[in-house]
């Protein structure tokens, strides 16, 4: 084998676990739990994390999803998911059209670097995520660390 | 469990307006121990939720993975002059609540 060859490989098979990572596992009982099998689509929704946390016991995150909030056409959902938190579904929240605007701002906790996915459930019962990359420095301790 | 909840005192019919809240809770994950080792119970606020002359138009399922103190930033559009009614109830089943009232004009 050819040293590019080789290169070129190991490149591939370090990217794939990331291109993996990069959907949301419809299989997943945290996720089956809301969508009942139901594809979850990558879009409308956006998630805004700051990229570096210095201190995992606050972070602020925004979740906003594109939608007009109409009788016919709101979301009805967000639900928000850790990769690495012990309890991995952080928070569920539940809007109507009354909401106005589907916007979402608060503070979490993370247990070290990870992804944090949202995934929002639109009245049209379609399901649409969003993943954000956060590193955490300090990790929201577990024990009495 | 005091709270600070900042809503705009009027607004136009129709407006979208914005709803601040922070709740004093500690949100014990129950991870942490106290000086002799014990555990220190699991206690957080698990469900909030926000209601508008009586029509629930905010409702969050929170857990250990949001911050002590916790922030809710939402919105709701401005029907028609009254109250907006804030309640939570932590894992100890302490409830609390607070109401704020909303002038709308137009």
């Amino acid at each position: 084998m050819k040293r590019r060859d080789f290169l070129a490989g190991a490149a591939g098979a370090l990217a794939l676990p990331g291109a993996a990572l990069a959907q949301v596992d419809p299989l997943d009982p945290l996720v089956w739990v809301v969508t009942n099998g139901a594809p979850v689509k990558k879009g409308k929704v956006k998630l805004v994390l700051p990229q570096l946390a210095d201190n995992g016991n606050s972070v602020p995150i925004r979740i906003t999803v594109d939608s007009p909030m109409t009788e016919a056409d709101h979301v009805k959902s967000i639900h928000l998911y850790s990769e690495r938190n012990p309890v991995r579904n952080m928070a569920n929240f539940y809007l109507g059209p009354r909401a106005g605007k589907a916007e979402i701002d608060s503070r979490v906790r993370l247990a070290g670097s990870q992804r944090v996915t949202a995934v929002a459930k639109l009245s049209d019962g379609s399901f649409w995520y969003d993943a954000a990359a956060v590193v955490v420095t300090l990790s929201a301790c577990l024990d009495e660390s | 469990m005091a709270a600070r909840i900042q809503i705009p005192p009027r607004a136009k019919r129709g407006e979208i307006v914005e709803i601040r809240v922070l709740i004093q809770h500690s949100m014990e994950t129950g991870y942490r121990h106290d000086d002799v080792g014990r555990v220190i119970k699991r206690n957080v606020i698990n469900l909030f939720s926000c209601r508008y002359n009586g029509v629930e138009v905010f409702r969050a399922d929170l857990s250990s993975g949001i911050s002590a103190n916790p922030y809710l930033q939402f919105y709701t559009v401005a029907e028609a002059s009254g109250d907006l009614e804030f309640s939570w109830i932590d894992d100890e089943g302490q409830q609390d609540s607070e109401r704020q009232s909303i002038v709308v004009n137009g």
